[in-house]
């Protein structure tokens, strides 16, 4: 079957973002034997540089310079992939905020399927390509048949999927001039960085973790106990930053801080992907649930099933008294 | 400014533990209790604050079965101005797109200058605002935290990795979803919600909506669940056991391992 594969690649100061080696892992799990195309815009000199990278783990590489694409704006991106995207194509896209941006609607305006947030890719059988998403932050997962026939946009999880070492040598392709008279009624205006806090978690080496779990802002102070008696900093999951409980500051997650401790202590946070996202370096991880099949103890290290109000005390009384 | 938004009721993550059914065919649903997708508190909260800053009103709309009128007359107490209860039998099991393409058929016979979805439900998908837009031919954002609206556009900010913040013009009309945190959604007590008890909720079909049911519904859908599944993990962790005593004293003995006390 002649059906043809794209990645949409995004980048950084010059450097290929970990996700599009992802991608080519993916696409290469829908098909192994169909070359795949690397689709990288922007604007300056670390463009040549993604692409030279990009070409790589990718058959070929569609280079678009253009003012337009200094900033990736998923309305104009959008608007440049339907120009130059052959009819019924499969593209892949990282399931980042990016992505969450250009996928839904790439799907509409291309007539094609759309699957969020895959974990894993099982094959296709004709045009029925199955895969794995999760549900209820990874408490359950389900198995997902979509009809690929007239062409899918499917967003990877970031992570989900291991690069593999390449060195195909694509070749990359100008497609500059397909630039021209793109527009949206959307307009980039600046990036503002994440303010910086009392306490740097990311430089912490023993953090005390606390989610939705803690229940209630008064408790705060149970786990602020147990990160005094061991000498740790508290961090917390998104829905405490939400709840005005701590600052924005103190979040481990991919809208929050990437940490590195040597230890993580996990406290009523249920592991969603979002939040382990911003753990790095392997720590030895603990997390503390009251519910057995929290997903959290997939990961995590030492895994205690109990209520962090109750157990938590008693672990910080007996601390303090060593 | 006339704001639609669109909410779900989802099972409630913070009163269940969600598992699998027997035959694994849905999650288990005996005890299962049901609220607002938390996205979409924030985003009516967002609406009515627009609404009281530059006049207008707010409608809220769902695709559900009759048990999600609740959600509706939840948000009314809140301070949204109508509901709207779109169900019909046509449209269970539908993808994402049969959804947006439902949701698009309602907006089409009203006049809104501002959308709004949550940035996503219990599945995660996060999809439906952005296929509503692309299907109305309307400008999109997703995952906002920010609205400031000045006269025929809005400034608006996006949550981006790392806790920064992407700042966009938008045109009006425009879709925008709505991510948790932008704001702090009013509480809705029992008495709030007696107060709109008796208001009238259209229920629209998909007749009413001279909707396709060839085009929504299990018949329209491209993209299909087959089944739940708990999946098969790795190692996991080691779960520790016994009494509180005895688990805090081996967790000790671990943490002063691993470097985790000074
Ligand atoms: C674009 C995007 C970006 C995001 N970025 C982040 C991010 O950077 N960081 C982040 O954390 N999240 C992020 N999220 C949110 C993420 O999807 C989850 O909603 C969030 O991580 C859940 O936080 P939680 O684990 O604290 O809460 P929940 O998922 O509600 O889990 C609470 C856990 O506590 C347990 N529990 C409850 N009571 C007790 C008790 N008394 N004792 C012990 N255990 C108890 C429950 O069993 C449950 O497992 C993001 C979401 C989106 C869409």
């Amino acid at each position: 079957m002649n059906r043809q594969l794209f990645a949409y690649i995004t980048h950084q100061n010059g450097v290929a973002n970990d996700s599009a080696f992802e991608l080519a892992a993916a696409a290469k799990k829908i098909s192994a034997d169909t070359s795949v195309t690397a689709i990288v815009t922007g604007k300056g000199e670390g463009l040549t540089k993604v692409c030279e990278q990009a070409s790589s783990a990718f058959a070929k590489v569609w280079k678009i310079e253009d003012d337009a694409f200094a900033y990736p704006n998923a309305e104009l991106i959008r608007a440049l992939i339907l120009k130059i995207l052959p009819e019924k194509s499969v593209i892949l896209l990282a399931h980042d905020t990016f992505g969450m941006d250009l996928g839904p609607g790439l799907s509409i305006k291309l007539n094609a399927s759309f699957i969020s947030d895959v974990v894993n890719i099982e094959g296709t059988d004709g045009d029925a390509l199955k895969t794995v998403r999760q549900e209820y932050s990874g408490q359950v997962s389900t198995h997902i048949s979509c009809d690929i026939a007239d062409g899918a946009v499917i967003n990877i999880r970031p992570g989900a999927f291991k690069p593999e070492e390449a060195s195909i040598g694509g070749k990359i392709e100008d497609k500059s001039s397909e630039a021209a008279g793109i527009a949206a009624k959307r307009k980039y205006v600046k990036t503002i960085e994440a303010e910086v806090g009392d306490v740097d978690i990311t430089k912490s080496e023993v953090l005390v973790s606390i989610g939705r779990g803690i229940e209630d802002e008064d408790n705060i102070e149970i786990a602020q106990e147990l990160a005094d008696a061991i000498g740790a900093d508290v961090s917390c999951s998104r829905p405490i930053v939400d709840a005005k409980w701590l600052e924005k500051s103190r979040q481990v997650g991919t809208s929050g801080q990437t940490v590195k401790p040597k230890v993580y202590i996990a406290l009523g946070i249920s592991g969603s992907f979002q939040h382990l996202g911003g753990i790095k370096g392997s720590p030895f991880m603990v997390a503390v649930n009251k519910n057995a099949n929290a997903p959290i103890f997939q990961v995590a290290d030492i895994g205690i099933t109990d209520d962090l109000l109750d157990f938590v005390p008693v672990l910080t009384e007996k601390i303090e008294k060593l | 400014m006339e704001i639609l938004v669109c909410v779900k009721r989802a099972p409630d993550t913070l009163e269940n533990e969600i598992t699998v059914n027997k035959d694994g065919t849905n999650i288990e649903q005996e005890d299962l209790v049901y609220s607002v997708n938390e996205w979409d508190n924030y985003a009516v909260e967002e609406a009515i604050q627009i609404r009281d800053k530059v006049g207008g009103s707010v409608t809220v709309v769902t695709v559900g079965d009759e048990d999600a009128e609740e959600v509706l007359r939840r948000e009314m107490a809140m301070g949204a101005d109508n509901g709207i209860l779109i169900s019909d039998k046509a449209f269970e099991n539908s993808d994402g797109k049969g959804i947006a393409s439902i949701l698009k058929a309602e907006i089409e016979k009203g006049k809104y200058d501002l959308i709004l979805t949550g940035a996503q439900a219990d599945d995660g998908a996060g999809q439906i605002g952005g296929m509503l837009a692309a299907m109305l031919d309307l400008p999109y954002a997703s995952l906002v935290n920010k609205i400031d609206s000045e006269d025929g556009k809005l400034t608006i900010g996006r949550e981006i990795e790392g806790g920064a913040q992407e700042i966009n013009e938008i045109e009006l009309p425009c879709v925008l979803s709505i991510q948790t945190g932008i704001n702090e959604p009013r509480y809705v007590g029992i008495r709030g919600i007696r107060k709109v008890a008796s208001i009238e909720i259209p229920v629209r079909t998909a007749s009413d909506l001279g909707l396709d049911t060839n085009a929504v519904g299990d018949a329209g859908a491209k993209v299909k669940k087959l089944d739940y599944f708990i999946p098969e993990t790795g190692d996991g962790a080691e779960m520790l056991t016994g009494s509180q005593e005895e688990i805090a004293d081996k967790l000790i003995e671990l943490l002063k391992a691993k470097g985790g006390m000074k």
